[in-house]
């Protein structure tokens, strides 16, 4: 095996279970916050912090930015890819970029429809997919680009980049195979560690990790904390693949206001120690309440 | 076919401001199959403009005329009225037809009167769907004959997103999420071989890419300069 190239991939190397964190650049130059909120909170509970690029389609700082401030306060990101932005050439630049401001984990995703976002009259690109974003990543790995010298040969780089690089799956998809073929795509094409979309279900979650025992990369599972019991309903109508179970949905409804952050932590401490024998890891999205996040750990027992 | 849907009416009155003569330019192939451009719109559009200048005071005469195809010239000796007579033709061809037109009689203000939307095909009464992108480098062999290209709204090449919800595409809950049906025509005909496929990133040089297409083919060149039967 070779070296690992992120703490990360080396915490996922051996063994251990892994949590990793999330953050959402602010919509404005302020970074404050949300790197203060990085340092207390999630730099000494997670093993690495994942850094939205443009999350659902509306403007913010970028995540490249965001990543290489991490990195300078000591917190390793994951510097977060989506396709639906940039073409390949704007995409590998940025690699390299991201490489040269030490990042070393990516995790390469399709991205949101601008539909979706707050510019939806905006030409959505999609140059690239998560499938050849990852091929594009191996390959600049491996000193090329995608392009081709007067020759007809790929061009060489003037040093190449390595970088631990993941992709995403929704376990929970109402048609899972065709998630699970794309998914193996993805590993093909290079992908070295899963991030999941939200999964709420460890029964379903369980079934989807026996399905996809023959792909050796190591999974962490996504939870994203619920506020409300509105918002876990406003999920299961609205967000694709994700499914709150009532028994869930009735704790938040029946906590008191002031009780609901704490019985989203139980929620989701419950959820990791449900699964983690299953799985390597677990990715917690927290949605500005970072400051739960090592009560979560410590109620999942880790 | 050629699916085109008929511009606002006030943008139409818009572009013919100052204008006093107009010929409505009806197109009897695509346009009309879809019903947006052939000769009856052709007349109701006219009849429409006759009664707003009525209305307003704009003195605009207007005629109708409708030829089989405005995207050849061959069919340009087929008017009944000679454009040339004309401040303005207001045509009701795709954008095809109103380039071409344009370009072939150079000295005339050809205006579009439709908006030209897509390449698609009648669903239901009604209802045109897109099918085809035109992007130069047809993968429908093995997707099942359902285009990613037009039909994914992210045209994606190796399969469906995280965004796809129940048979639907995230971005409208009434459009269906094409690489779940392409994923499903396979798997019926016993192909997902093919879905299983690393699909590498496309040459958009053949799409738009490389700026304005151009097909010349060789062996017909000659032929073409022979009147043709
Ligand atoms: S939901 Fe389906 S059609 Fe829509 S962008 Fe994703 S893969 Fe394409």
């Amino acid at each position: 095996m070779t070296e690992p190239v992120s703490n990360l991939q080396s915490q996922l190397d051996s063994g251990k279970f892994v949590v990793t964190g999330e953050i959402g650049p602010p919509k404005g130059v302020n970074v404050d916050k949300c790197l203060h909120e990085a340092e207390a909170y999630l730099k000494n509970s997670v093993a690495a912090v994942n850094v939205t690029d443009i999350q659902t389609a509306v403007m913010r700082t970028g995540s490249m930015a965001v990543s290489h401030l991490l990195v300078s306060k000591g917190i390793e990101p994951v510097y977060q890819m989506v396709t639906r932005d940039r073409n390949r050439l704007a995409l590998q630049s940025d690699l390299l970029s991201a490489y040269v401001l030490g990042v070393r984990n990516v995790l390469a995703l399709t991205g949101d429809h601008v539909a979706m976002g707050d510019h939806p009259a905006a030409k959505p690109v999609y140059d690239l997919d998560s499938v050849s974003l990852l091929a594009a990543i191996t390959n600049l790995e491996a000193g090329r680009d995608m392009g081709l010298d007067t020759k007809g040969n790929p061009n060489q780089l003037d040093g190449a980049p390595r970088f631990f690089k993941g992709a995403c799956v929704t376990p929970c998809a109402e048609e899972v195979e065709p998630q699970i073929i794309k998914l193996e795509k993805k590993i093909e094409a290079g992908a070295q560690f899963i991030q999941t979309q939200a999964v709420y279900d460890p029964a379903a979650f369980e079934k989807f990790m026996n399905r996809i025992s023959h792909l050796k990369a190591p999974v962490l599972v996504g939870i994203v904390m619920l506020k409300t019991a509105g918002m876990a309903k406003y999920m299961n109508s609205s967000v694709p693949g994700v499914n709150v179970p009532d028994a869930i949905i009735k704790r938040m409804a029946d906590a008191a206001k002031e009780d609901r952050q704490k019985v989203s932590i139980e929620i989701c401490g419950e959820l990791v120690a449900k699964m983690k024998h299953c799985c390597q890891g677990a990715h917690l999205m927290t949605l500005g309440w970072d400051h739960c996040v090592p009560e979560i750990v410590k109620a999942a027992g880790l | 076919m050629i699916v085109a849907e008929l511009k606002p009416f006030d943008e139409i009155m818009a572009m013919l401001a100052g204008s006093r003569k107009v010929l409505v330019l009806g197109c009897g192939s695509c346009v009309t199959v879809c019903l947006s451009g052939g000769q009856k719109q052709a007349e109701e559009l006219a009849s429409l403009i006759r009664l707003r200048s009525q209305q307003t005071g704009m003195d605009i005469t207007v005629d109708v005329d409708c030829i089989t195809r405005q995207c050849d010239k061959e069919f340009f000796d087929n008017f009944k009225f000679d454009p040339r007579g004309y401040d303005a033709v207001v045509s009701l061809a795709c954008g095809v037809g109103v380039g071409f037109m344009s370009r072939e009689m150079p000295d005339l203000r050809i205006l579009p009167g439709l908006n030209t939307t897509f390449y698609g095909a009648n669903t239901a009464p009604g209802e045109w769907k897109e099918f085809c992108h035109g992007c130069g480098d047809c993968v429908l062999a093995w997707t099942g004959g359902i285009c990613p290209i037009a039909r994914c709204s992210k045209s994606l090449i190796n399969g469906t997103c995280g965004g796809t919800n129940g048979g639907k595409c995230e971005v409208k809950p009434e459009m269906d999420c094409a690489w779940l049906l392409i994923y499903q025509r396979l798997r019926e005909l016993g192909k997902l071989d093919e879905y299983r496929k690393i699909r590498p990133a496309r040459d958009w040089r053949k799409d738009r890419g490389s700026g304005v297409r151009r097909l010349s083919r060789q062996e017909l060149s000659q032929i073409d300069e022979e009147p043709r039967q």
